[in-house]
């Protein structure tokens, strides 16, 4: 089980980017379990500067901007 | 659909053979902007036939008001389009997590001006400007180095640049480039001075974070062509409704507005038009794109230079939604001393602009 997080507070792309998140785990039945952090404090304490952020097992992966769906997929499996 | 599947390719930077071919994107996006030039110089006789099929009176107001909105609508939207994906392709090579650890210990001063200008270049949309801010802060950039690039960002935009450029001018462009950058320094330099770090809401204080890396793979050329077509997509489909609409109002001041009406609120005798343009900008939030196509109008009927440019900086860089926004990091007081430094440096460009340029 991957633990995803998206980092966000909630506007359209976080939304969007958890979707996509799930879509492509679907597809690859990579099991997961997506939590959506919209807390300022708990975002900033990632790290990033740019949201939204994407945490997969405890690792920063992506910040800023959707991310491609590529990328989620090598996230996933590796 | 399998479960468990080995991993393909660890995350890292080594090249990865699956990726496409550079040069179809190059030859592609060469091909594209050829096309974008042979539709550009169609403009001018396409406004002309379509506003010939129109059932309009020759020589009056409507017909006139519409001639402006049937050449502005598709000039912007092209010229948009051209300059959304130029800059996409730009602000590839930029993030803000390379632009923080630019900035991170920078002194004041040099410092300021460094944040204004990666604020104009790094990718920025005002719904990351909390998590922006707080990354900034809590990674060691100066609280004023932080607002010159929280100032510059939404103020001096490629969208607000590129459009100026092709429907006032080059030289309006540029006034509005120097002039955008040197408030958000000085504004960005004066709230450091002031030593305002006590007036930030108490949680972005305790927030230690460390600053994340990310893996960075390989970026192709594709890649970057690729992040200049999702800016267009993105930029495009998310402002289009706000042109058309600037563009209504700019028709309609071309066509309706009397010049000597304009040249009295507007014009450069009236002292008062300055804070009442900056004071008018606050509350309306348009953007850029939405607001240039009636700057482009103002200026044909007569307003002073100064005065619009002024308008312009209220509108872009001090917008109600912004300030809301930023209400969840900055205390009230913090953010009458942020609305209040910028708000005099746009009316000391206004001024200064119609004082000098007659």
């Amino acid at each position: 089980m991957k633990d995803v997080k998206i980092l966000g507070p909630g506007c359209k792309r976080c939304q969007t980017t958890a979707e996509m998140l799930r879509a492509e785990a679907e597809r690859l039945g990579v099991p997961v379990h997506v939590e959506k952090v919209t807390d300022y404090a708990a975002i900033a304490g990632y790290g990033i500067a740019a949201t939204p952020g994407i945490v997969i097992d405890g690792t920063v992966v992506h910040a800023g901007g959707l991310p491609k769906t590529d990328d989620i997929a090598r996230w996933l499996t590796a | 659909m399998t479960t468990g599947i080995s991993p393909i390719t660890a995350p890292g930077p080594q090249p990865d053979p699956d990726r496409p071919a550079s040069w179809p994107w190059i030859a592609g996006t060469a091909a594209a902007v050829a096309l974008w030039f042979l539709l550009y110089g169609q403009l001018v006789p396409f406004s002309n036939a379509v506003v010939a099929l129109l059932p309009l009176e020759h020589g009056s107001r409507l017909e006139e008001a519409v001639r402006f909105f049937v050449y502005d609508t598709p000039k912007v939207l092209l010229l948009l389009v051209l300059v959304v994906f130029a800059m996409g392709v730009v602000r590839s090579f930029f993030s803000p997590e390379r632009t923080r650890a630019l900035l991170a210990g920078r002194r004041e001063g040099l410092g300021n001006a460094a944040a204004a200008g990666l604020g104009v270049v790094t990718p920025f949309c005002s719904c990351s400007a909390v998590p922006l801010f707080v990354g900034f802060v809590s990674a060691g950039v100066p609280l004023g180095v932080t607002f010159s690039f929280l100032i510059a960002a939404p103020m001096v935009n490629e969208v607000a640049l590129g459009l100026l450029f092709a429907l006032v001018g080059w030289r309006v462009a540029f006034t509005y480039l120097a002039f955008g950058l040197a408030v958000a320094v000085v504004a960005g330099w004066i709230i450091g001075r002031l030593k305002l770090d006590g007036w930030l809401e108490a949680w972005v204080r305790d927030v230690r974070a460390g600053t994340a890396v990310l893996p960075v793979g390989e970026v192709t050329a594709a890649d970057r062509v690729r992040a200049g077509i999702d800016a267009v997509r993105d930029i495009v489909g998310r402002v289009w409704a706000w042109i058309i609409a600037g563009i209504a109002a700019g028709a309609f001041i071309h066509g309706y507005v009397p010049a000597e009406l304009l040249a009295a609120i507007m014009g450069r005798d009236a002292w008062w038009s300055v804070p009442a343009a900056v004071l008018l900008g606050i509350p309306m939030y348009s953007n850029a794109a939405g607001i240039i196509p009636v700057v482009e109008a103002l200026i044909g009927k007569g307003a002073a230079l100064g005065t619009v440019l002024a308008f312009m900086m209220a509108v872009t860089a001090l917008s109600l939604p912004e300030m809301i926004i930023l209400r969840k990091v900055l205390t009230v007081r913090l953010l009458a001393v942020f609305v209040g430094v910028v708000g005099l440096g746009i009316l000391a460009v206004g001024f200064l602009f119609n004082a000098l340029f007659v």
